[in-house]
């Protein structure tokens, strides 16, 4: 797979993931162009798209689009079928998600589809595994807030306020 | 997870009491980091880190620092990087220090590390770093995962970073030369197996961006393939389709392994976590079934061994949901593409129908796309769906239409290639989208080409395919057609028939309205007039010429444009000298210098008829012309600009090389010694111009353009890449394009009315489908099985016309054969590279070759020396998960058998042509009661020869004995005689190793097992290890002084250092220079004076160029390499070679 679009009726970007090295100006270029040919498209037509030289494989999950571009000799049906697993997982994370959740929470969005599709390719196929590690990463997130405050306040080297001053 | 979330909560404590952290920090780093918290300003901030970075790089490069020293630098090192400056020269050292062990144990470097390392951990979960910062912090996460932490929690971020791109391309640039330590490859031997999975995910990663970089460590590849874990093995897979879509001979003994894979998942063997909608593993089966498609490919006893996995799964897949189809179509695929089975096709053939026939959209799309990779091996599938494709054809979806289209074009032939093209035009007159264009209009010139059934047929369909695909055309269909005119058939009578009416359809055209017209159409137009235009009697030249004349008026023609059309009158001219030098005069003010030279040679070619005659004659045969494209009547004048000083010609490229080099050039001692001798300046010179006049002769001008001066033939070229430039805007300017031609209907506009339509009455309709059926499919049916038969198995010519031999490759113009053909060389340079290695250094080519192909490790593209303990990991691991049987292949063995011999010279045992090379002494590597070891190194150009004698102490047999090498650093190009079945008492055996250094490690050390059985079934093993050194692997670069100077400048890593000069001769110099040469195989080119140049190489590969000045009592060695890393090698053997003396 080559990208990942996710955007909304009214054209708007969600979200995005990129597998090949783009320059900015060209993934804008891209993006606008396919979210004008794909909201083009009627309802009943097939969801793939012969667009330069790829593949456009979308699909419309209520107000929203997901939308993939994989090469000539891919599998057009399993895309759709990462797609369909990606809605999944966001719908049991979120539970029933709907377009403000990953607006809200764009983060998690990004991080699931992480868990689930590595450098376009699906890694861990599994709804129960990857909800684990997120649950998981939410943990460690949480914990390690925690113990930042408490780190900043007990360091005695003033220099440590000045690095992670700079994270903050 | 959960144990980095253990160990971070156990290390957390630790934090707390940052006392003892502080307390422990050394003096100097205390030091620092009290001058820095008294500094005020953030500049002075920057100088005492960079003194202090200073200080210690020259610190680590000082050869007395101890541990103890380069413990603390690091600590200090690590400081600085947390402040933010580039440390990065450390990291080498932190990896050389973390490989010594020991260090670790230190309290404050722990804590500081995990200080570190929860700092990152914050940072990378918090979602405001941006992505510069989590760039550096996977640096330092790589950092502190090279001195032996764990940071496993930062490879998921490195992860996505590495996908985002960019950044991996740096990663593998900057660590190539350490890329074992990388923790990618530690992390595939990693507890974890999501962390394995990611490890296997990303090093395919790094395969893709530079495949040569991950060459060794194939054998890992194979660990991640036999991994207990399914989805670490799924993963492996996307790197083994890779690999064998790159060269499938090369894992055909791997077909029995993926085939049991592949039972097992349709059996439903693996966990239920790996299910997808119940189905198992879709994602692994489809990617199986893609490399069995490709392993069987036209390899029939390969194909038999999936015929019945196949068949299971085309019988499992029958649940009605889109997964099954996807693992369905995936296995039509494989059926259509390995070795047929009757039985199998049918199977295929049924579901393809299921496809076609379904009511959903997606599924006919993709059943149109099989079937359209189907027709090619079986035309007559295409008849049982005929209805459903002419449906199809008038679907609404875009998408549809256009597969079906593509369908359509694979099953053209002689009798249905007018409907169908007619039904592609309509197609492109009613599409916008530009890469649809290109493509579909490229087909139909192809299909023209093949098949036209008339001459007029064929104008009018090239017309429309100029005038639609217009510039956006690629420019091998043009030139294809023009070729075409021009070449002609046997019979003149028919070309002329055919140009006849090229030149008709084209007057015809230009008395239309002509603004509208894409430029290639009439640059197309202007050549087949100005050539053949006389032809057509009928017609008063003078009118062909006012036509032109009227185009060079309008303002949409480009100038490019101009100039053909200028040709064209300059061709047609003759006699006709009034108009033309009214034309001429006209132009002769015109801006632009090409035209207005054109302008000139038009009126003087005009006023004297018979230099027009001799130069452009008329009617000359197309082939009679020749082209002098190396420019050679130009040689007289080169020479004599050059022999009065002019500067030689440099091609574009190398001219921007020596503009890097520039920089550099200040300080070279050679830069201005060394003349340019003139005979290599003149080939070079060649170069350019060879390229621009092959690309002229293309553009299919006439002989004017190719003879005169070379601004013309740039004209032409520059089209082709001026393309993306300013074409796209061109295409906004041009008004939708009407259709040129009265003869073909509007069908476009039929079409639609017929959409709109009502239609009352479906049985006209169906009629007017069944007639349509009819024509499309005629010649596909079992009557006509000549012409199919034709199509399918030999290609008729391209060209209805005489072809010529170079033609065809020309007109492959679809991108789809483009691609095809691009990755077939990338295969077949592939397949060179790996014969190159085995014929290269193998004396005996075939035997080692059979070798390759025989034992499974050596076929993986390095070739490393096959590691029974991974062969038996794998049959274990595989039959432990999957429980399947394994075809278990047994490398082949090769003995070198030799006479026992009483002598004590081993070194009597080599093989005779081995004898005369130079070798060391023979060096005892290990032994026990039954076998003693002992090697040897013999010095091959392109290689090293590590010889193992294997001498059996005993009076009795010993069998099965087998030498197993393993060397991480160092790739084996061949080996002979690793295993010997039976080893005679008192016997010894001879097993030699080729070794390649392809980067340069100061020492590397090889370990090995020798396994032997004294009584059946009972087998000893014998490790044993040695080292090698670089200078093993340097071999003298015999180069004159001219050559010497010329390879300096091109070089870019150097070294400087100080060596110590051997005194106690009278020649210093010379002396060390010497001894120096005897250690290390070096050529010494010359010695003028206090300075000596010196030449080596690694083995046939990058070299080495050694100055070495006398400076004082020291000799100041100046390396250079186009390697990074081979000058400090060098210069350290060099080192210790003079220390020793």
């Amino acid at each position: 797979m080559q990208f990942m679009l996710l955007f909304s009726r009214q054209g708007k970007l969600r979200l995005q993931k990129w597998y090949v090295p783009l320059s900015d100006k060209e993934k804008k270029k891209i993006t606008r162009e396919l979210v004008q040919t794909v909201l083009a498209r009627k309802p009943k037509m097939c969801s793939f798209l012969e667009w330069r030289d790829l593949k456009i494989v979308y699909k419309r999950y209520a107000s929203l689009y997901f939308c993939c571009a994989i090469e000539d000799q891919d599998n057009e049906l399993i895309t759709l079928e990462i797609i369909h697993r990606y809605v999944e997982l966001l719908d049991k994370y979120f539970g029933s998600v709907c377009e403000l959740d990953i607006i809200f929470n764009f983060e998690k969005a990004y991080f699931i589809l992480d868990e689930f599709l590595l450098g376009g390719e699906a890694q861990e196929t599994s709804k129960k595994n990857v909800l684990k590690a997120i649950e998981q990463a939410d943990l460690l997130q949480e914990v390690s807030t925690e113990v930042y405050y408490h780190h900043c306040k007990a360091t005695a080297i003033g220099v440590h306020h000045r690095v992670f001053g700079l994270s903050l | 997870m959960s144990d980095v979330v253990e160990k971070t909560l156990t290390a957390l404590p630790a934090l707390f009491d940052s006392q003892t952290g502080a307390a422990k920090i050394t003096n100097r780093l205390r030091q620092l980091i009290k001058s820095i918290t008294e500094l005020t300003s953030k500049h002075e901030e920057e100088n005492l880190i960079k003194q202090e970075l200073s200080a210690m790089k020259e610190q680590v490069s000082s050869p007395n620092t101890t541990m103890k020293q380069m413990r603390e630098i690091m600590v200090r090192a690590m400081y600085c990087e947390m402040l933010g400056y580039d440390a990065s020269f450390t990291y080498i050292h932190a990896i050389k220090l973390a490989q010594q062990g020991g260090v670790l144990e230190k309290r404050e470097e722990e804590n500081l590390i995990k200080q570190e390392l929860s700092a990152m951990k914050e940072q990378v979960s918090s979602p405001n770093t941006t992505m510069k910062q989590m760039r550096e912090i996977m640096v330092r996460a790589m950092y502190c995962e090279m001195l032996g932490y764990d940071a496993s929690f930062t490879y998921i971020h490195a992860i996505k970073l590495a996908q985002q791109g960019g950044v991996l391309e740096k990663r593998v640039g900057t660590f190539t030369p350490h890329f074992h330590s990388s923790p990618y490859i530690t992390s595939i031997t990693h507890a974890q197996e999501i962390i394995r999975r990611k490890a296997v995910l990303a090093l395919y990663k790094f395969y893709l961006i530079a495949p040569n970089q991950v060459q060794h460590i194939h054998a890992k590849f194979r660990k991640a393939l036999c991994d207990k874990d399914p989805g670490v093995m799924t993963s492996s897979l996307h790197i083994y389709l890779q690999l064998i879509r790159e060269s499938p001979d090369s894992y055909k003994d791997l077909t029995g392994s993926f085939v049991t894979i592949l039972k097992q998942v349709v059996g439903g063997k693996l966990p239920l976590d790996f299910n997808y909608h119940s189905v198992p593993a879709p994602w692994l089966q489809i990617q199986l079934l893609r490399i069995l498609s490709l392993l069987g490919k036209e390899d029939q006893s390969t194909s038999e061994l999936m015929y019945e996995v196949l068949d299971e799964s085309l019988r499992r897949a029958e649940m009605n949901h889109n997964i099954t189809y996807a693992i369905l179509y995936e296995c039509v695929k494989a059926v259509y593409t390995i070795h047929p089975k009757a039985e199998l096709l049918e199977k295929a053939a049924r579901c393809i129908g299921n496809f076609v026939l379904s009511p959903k959209i997606n599924l006919k799309y993709l059943g149109l796309k099989a079937l359209t990779y189907v027709v090619q091996h079986d035309a007559k599938l295409a008849l049982q769906h005929q209805m459903t494709i002419i449906e199809c054809l008038d679907h609404s979806d875009f998408t549809i239409k256009r597969e079906t289209l593509e369908l359509l074009f694979r099953i053209t032939n002689a009798q249905n290639v007018t409907v169908i093209v007619e039904k592609m035009l309509d197609f492109l007159r009613s599409c916008n989208d530009e890469h649809t264009i290109i493509h579909l209009v490229g087909k139909v010139a192809e299909l023209a080409e093949k098949f036209a059934p008339d001459n007029s047929w064929f104008i009018q369909t090239m017309n429309d395919v100029f005038s639609i695909g217009g510039d956006l055309l690629q420019q091998d269909v043009p030139n294809n057609f023009l070729r075409l005119l021009a070449e002609g058939s046997e019979s003149k009578e028919e070309d002329d028939q055919l140009r006849l009416y090229a030149v008709d359809s084209y007057l015809t055209v230009l008395k239309g309205h002509t603004s509208h017209l894409p430029q290639c159409f009439l640059q197309v137009m202007s050549w087949v007039l100005g050539e053949y235009a006389h032809l057509q009697e009928s017609v008063d030249q003078r009118e062909v010429i006012r036509l032109l004349t009227q185009l060079l008026d309008q303002r949409s023609v480009s100038s490019e444009t101009r100039v053909w059309i200028l040709s064209a009158l300059t061709k047609i001219s003759e006699g006709q000298t009034d108009l033309i030098l009214d034309l001429a005069e006209s132009l002769s003010s015109s801006q632009d210098t090409v035209l207005r030279q054109q302008a000139q040679e038009l009126r003087h070619l005009s006023q004297e008829s018979q230099l027009h005659e001799w130069a452009l004659p008329r009617g000359a045969p197309w082939d009679g012309i020749e082209v002098d494209s190396s420019l050679s009547f130009l040689d007289g004048f080169v020479s004599e600009a050059l022999a009065a000083g002019a500067a030689p010609y440099k091609p574009p490229h190398q001219r921007q090389e020596e503009l890097c080099e520039d920089r550099a050039l200040n300080l070279e001692p050679y830069g201005f010694s060394l003349p340019v001798s003139l005979s290599s300046c003149s080939i070079t010179d060649r170069q350019s111009p060879t390229l621009l006049s092959v690309s002229s002769g293309l553009s299919g001008n006439s002989t004017e353009l190719s003879q005169k001066a070379g601004c013309l033939i740039l004209e032409g070229v520059k089209r082709v890449w001026g393309k993306d430039g300013y074409l796209p805007q061109k295409k906004r300017s041009t008004p939708p394009v009407d259709e040129p031609s009265a003869a073909v209907q509007p069908p476009g506009q039929q079409e639609a009315a017929e959409r709109i339509e009502p239609r009352p009455d479906p049985l006209t309709q169906n009629q007017d489908k069944q007639q349509l059926a009819s024509s499309l499919f005629v010649g596909l049916g079992v009557g006509s099985a000549m012409s199919l038969l034709g199509k399918s198995e030999a290609p008729p010519p391209r060209f209805r016309k005489k072809p010529h031999p170079h033609e065809s490759s020309s007109s492959s113009s679809s991108g789809t054969s483009e691609r095809s053909s691009d990755s077939s060389s990338r295969s077949s340079r592939n397949t060179t590279n790996s014969f190159l290695y085995g014929s290269l250094l193998e004396k005996e080519p075939a035997t080692s070759i059979s070798a390759f192909d025989h034992t499974p490790k050596s076929t993986t593209a390095n070739g490393l020396a096959q590691n029974k303990d991974t062969k038996e990991d794998r049959r274990a691991n595989t039959s432990q998960i999957l429980g399947g049987d394994m075809v278990i292949v047994r490398p082949s063995t090769i003995q070198d058998k030799h006479p026992p011999s009483v002598s004590s010279d081993l070194t009597a045992l080599l093989p005779a042509d081995l004898k005369d090379l130079p070798h060391s002494d023979v060096i005892s590597l290990t032994s026990d009661p039954s076998l003693s070891l002992s090697s040897c190194r013999l010095f091959r150009d392109e290689a090293l020869l590590l010889v193992i004698f294997i001498s059996n102490c005993t009076e009795t047999v010993i069998k099965d004995v087998a030498v197993q090498l393993t060397c991480e650093e160092l790739k084996t190009v061949s080996l002979r005689g690793n295993v010997v079945d039976c080893l005679e008492a008192r016997s010894t055996s001879v097993c030699h190793y080729a070794l390649l250094m392809d980067d340069p490690h100061t020492n590397v050390s090889f370990t090995g097992t020798v396994s032997y059985q004294t009584q059946p079934g009972h087998t000893n093993t014998l490790p044993f290890s040695g080292t090698l050194s670089t200078a093993d692997f340097i071999r003298p670069l015999v180069v004159t002084t001219e050559e010497y100077g010329k390879l300096w400048l091109s070089l870019s890593h150097d070294v400087k250092q100080n060596l110590k000069l051997l005194t106690d001769a009278g020649d210093p110099l010379r002396t060390t220079l010497n001894s120096l040469k005897d250690a290390l195989q070096l050529h010494v080119v010359d010695i003028i004076g206090s300075e000596g140049i010196v030449a080596c190489r690694l083995l046939s590969g990058a070299p080495c160029l050694l100055h070495c000045r006398v400076n004082g009592t020291a000799l100041a060695m100046w390396l250079r390499s186009p390697h990074p890393a081979l000058p400090d090698c060098i210069l350290y053997h060099c080192q210790r070679a003079l220390a020793h003396h």
